[in-house]
């Protein structure tokens, strides 16, 4: 299957130069090339929220949920306890998951449930043009904070790094081959997997300049301790100063699954006996 | 009617809906038939619990106030419910914890304490005491007690059965309770009906967060998971648990939920995307005392026209209101069915009353239960399209994994794909499908006892109600010679049946457990007259009483 053939007929409406364009070419690349690998297309379900991100799903010929605000986790969790065989993957934004649905994100990461969860992180709420949201830096500027914002902003990698999740990444929407590795990686992962893409918005928070300049790859890193992947998480907290931003797999380690508990329970079919004898041992 | 009213009565804690669920096991052994109202603060520990069991000849759905016999574990008890005790009544009381002087002369107390030391028992073990003086007082005899305990509370039988007949030794006789002939008969209360109409009709997940009074349907799934094959899930909010019931629905597995109104107002957003996104759904709505936290452990009937419009936008929906355990049955499993054959979220609208008394529930109902009815599934020709135009609105189902098809379920105005779109002309469309999905469920209700009529058929003065007033209205109905009609279906409004129903009327009086009359707007809404209604809203059910008090005031 070629990445192409993941294509719908919608007309594409992000804004030219969007950074949700290397996302959504990124993951035609990744889910064309698992389908070639054995991990056919038809089980991959997309579910998406509300904002720019989420048009995502039209953009895609695969199964998808086009979900609410905020509240992709737990359609997402709902289709995987289904049928744990499902490969499910969310794509969602800084204001979806961090603002309207955090609670869903962090129970997510507390139950390492199979899922994974691609952040469109572009720190502004775009479709209802550029409002601040929770990776907004201190001082932001927006429609809602005209004398800027006075919130420190959520770091969400060192917040998913403690709720449990077993996956932690960062991207940027300028790299796309790292991208790509990301999300297979992501994918592939065994237990709840986040990556969080620094996309960029270029109508209303631009910060291409300033990610070209201080954006790098992290290497050698041991992905199974906690403390490292700590301290590279806060190598950058989200805020306004100029410091380096470290891209890359931070974190990834094997831990017990929500969905396991979930595998192999099959409904009885035939019920009129086992209801009978119920109401039986109640007289 | 032979009938015989037992009130027990103590602090929260003392086990009171264990001990009135004992007690309506005893009487049920004799082929009574069951009403157990349970009444209790939103407390664990201290305040004042009591449970009203009331035995009959009859199929019963209500209490009256007055009481044949008082179990007092505390003075407290006595005091609050002396109004409630006839000349004849018996109290059977804990001599270790009442002191006072009994307002009747056959009362009987109990060492309770005293013997629960002698004999080594644990504290809860005082209710097998007293319920074993109880059976003594009343001439139920040993056996049947030893029976009911050794069956329902096997724990520690030995040591418990010792507690039981120091009761029975230590109490008299007061009178023999007649046995009747009628067969036996469980005892369940409304929320495990609701759960057992669920899982009939194929329910295969159950997603909820606790909420009072439907928690305890939670409690039951996960009791029954292993047995019925139930994935059971409790989430971290309403929120979660509706989208989680989208999920499990999309991927073609009948779930349910259930909350009380706080939840189920976190829950109208996904309401509407449900409505929106077409997804089945059967949601249990067990309403307490409001508006907001209320009085948790009370009932009311005051979220009728929120459920029927709850949510952003205009979609079909259907609410169905059961007024007993028997319509909880019968009714959950054909809701769950309606909302796979229509692809709509589906209410079954219960309220405290219905949702957590005991009722006696015949056997053989439960073949009766609608058995799961497969959804219109795409016959795999062509390109599936979730969304898909046809002539009663209804698009066919399909679940992922499928070769070569994609699924798309849209928030967002969308097309047959299910890809988004704003174009006026597929808006309204879409819209008008939906709609004809109403138009066929309503078609489709006609053919349901939407529409349930009591007592004298030709009355020329009718009582109105819907949910658990259905128990007080009918008995009511069937002592003074007037009609009472049920609406057991409130949405899609069933105004054919009603009109039927309601021929050669007079004088229609609404029942109602609210303060505004949501029914009778409704009806109103429909064009049918409401002449009067009775409105009771202190959080507690109308009893036999308090309806006939109403209605002799108005001189009927």
């Amino acid at each position: 299957m070629k990445p192409q053939e993941l294509s719908t007929a919608a007309r594409n409406t992000w804004c030219p130069g969007c950074g949700n364009f290397s996302i959504l070419n990124a993951i035609k690349s990744v889910l064309a090339s698992m389908d070639e690998d054995g991990y056919p297309i038809e089980k991959t379900v997309l579910v998406s929220g509300i904002g720019c991100h989420a048009k995502i799903v039209d953009y895609l010929n695969v199964n998808s949920f086009y979900s609410i605000h905020g509240r992709t986790i737990p359609v997402a969790t709902g289709i995987k306890l289904a049928n744990p065989d499902l490969n499910v993957i969310c794509f969602s934004g800084d204001g979806d998951s961090l603002a309207e649905g955090l609670d869903h994100l962090i129970f997510a990461a507390k139950r390492n449930i199979d899922l994974t969860l691609i952040l469109h992180d572009n720190r502004v709420y775009g479709l209802t043009t550029g409002q601040y949201t929770p990776t907004s830096p201190p001082g932001f500027k927006g429609k809602s904070t005209p004398k800027g914002s006075i919130e420190q902003p959520i770091n969400p990698l060192e917040l998913m790094l403690s709720a449990g999740a077993t996956f932690i990444a960062r991207g940027y929407s300028h790299g796309i081959d790292q991208l790509q590795s990301l999300f297979k990686e992501a994918i592939m992962h065994k237990g709840f997997s986040f990556v969080d893409v620094l996309q960029v918005c270029v109508s209303y928070f631009n910060m291409y300049e300033s990610y070209n300049k201080r954006t790098y790859t992290v290497e050698g890193n041991d992905i199974k301790s906690i403390e490292q992947a700590r301290e590279i998480m806060r190598r950058w907290s989200y805020d306004d100063a100029e410091s380096p931003i470290p891209l890359g797999k931070f974190y990834q380690v094997d831990a017990p699954r929500f969905d396991q508990a979930y595998c192999g329970i099959e409904p009885l079919l035939e019920r009129g006996d086992e209801i009978r004898s119920k109401l039986e041992s109640l007289i | 009617m032979e009938e015989f009213s037992i009130l027990v009565g103590g602090i929260a804690g003392d086990g009171i809906n264990e001990a009135g669920l004992t007690t309506a096991r005893l009487m049920s052994r004799l082929g009574y038939r069951i009403f157990m109202y349970y009444d209790y603060p939103s407390l664990i520990r201290g305040g004042h619990n009591f449970s009203i069991v009331r035995a009959s000849s009859q199929r019963i759905g209500a209490s009256r106030d007055e009481v044949d016999l008082l179990i007092a574990l505390n003075q407290d008890t006595i005091e609050k419910h002396a109004a409630r005790l006839k000349k004849a009544s018996i109290i059977i009381y804990d001599a270790d914890k009442v002191k006072e002087k009994m307002p009747s002369e056959r009362s009987c107390g109990i060492p309770v304490t005293e013997i629960l030391k002698e004999e080594g028992g644990m504290a809860v073990m005082k209710n097998s005491c007293i319920l074993g003086s109880f059976c003594r007082t009343t001439g139920i005899g040993w056996q049947v007690l030893e029976e009911v305990l050794r069956k329902h509370i096997p724990k520690e039988i030995d040591l418990n059965l010792r507690v039981a007949r120091r009761g029975y030794d230590a109490a008299s006789e007061f009178c023999q309770i007649d046995r009747l002939k009628s067969s036996l008969e469980p005892i369940i209360a409304g929320n495990q009906a609701i759960s057992l109409g669920l899982i009939r009709a194929g329910l295969e997940a159950y997603v909820a967060y606790p909420m009072t009074p439907s928690s305890s349907i939670l409690d039951s799934m996960a009791q029954w998971a292993e047995e019925f094959g139930l994935k059971v899930v409790h989430p971290e909010s309403e929120i979660a648990v509706i989208l989680m019931a989208e999920g499990f629905a999309y991927a073609g597995v009948r779930a349910a939920v259930g909350t009380s109104g706080g939840g189920f107002c976190l829950m109208t957003e996904a309401l509407s995307l449900a409505g929106m996104a077409e997804v089945p759904l059967a949601i249990v709505m067990a309403q307490r005392t409001g508006p907001s936290t209320g009085l948790p452990t009370y009932t009311a009937q005051g979220d009728l026209h929120f459920v029927i419009s709850a949510g952003q936008g205009e979609f079909p929906r259907l609410v169905v209101a059961p007024g007993d355990a028997e319509d909880a049955y019968l009714w959950s499993a054909a809701a769950l069915n309606l909302a796979w054959r229509y692809q709509i979220p589906a209410f079954i609208l219960s309220d405290k009353i219905v949702s957590e008394s005991l009722y006696s529930f015949p056997t053989d109902l439960a073949e009766k239960a609608e058995h799961p009815a497969p959804p219109l599934l795409w016959d795999g020709e062509g390109i599936y399209h979730r969304y898909q135009l046809s002539d009663r609105g209804i698009s066919p189902l399909a679940y992922p994994p499928q070769k070569g098809q994609v699924i798309k379920a849209d928030s967002y105005g969308h097309d047959a794909a299910g890809i988004t779109t704003e174009d006026p002309q597929i808006t309204r469309e879409m819209s008008d499908k939906r709609m004809l999905k109403a138009h066929s469920l309503a078609r489709e209700l006609e053919g349901y006892e939407t529409v349930k009529l009591f007592g004298q058929d030709k009355g020329r003065t009718c009582l109105l109600c819907w949910g658990s007033n259905k128990g007080v209205c009918r008995e009511v109905a069937e002592r003074r010679g007037l009609r009472a009609a049920q609406l057991l279906v409130l949405w899609p409004f069933p105004l054919q049946r009603l009109k039927a129903a309601l021929e050669g009327v007079e004088r229609l009086i609404a029942v109602e457990c609210n303060c505004t009359g949501q029914m009778a707007t409704l009806c109103r809404q429909h064009g049918i007259d409401v002449d009067d209604q009775i409105l009771k809203y202190d959080g507690r059910p109308f009893s036999l009483n308090d309806l006939a008090f109403e209605l002799e005031r108005r001189g009927i």
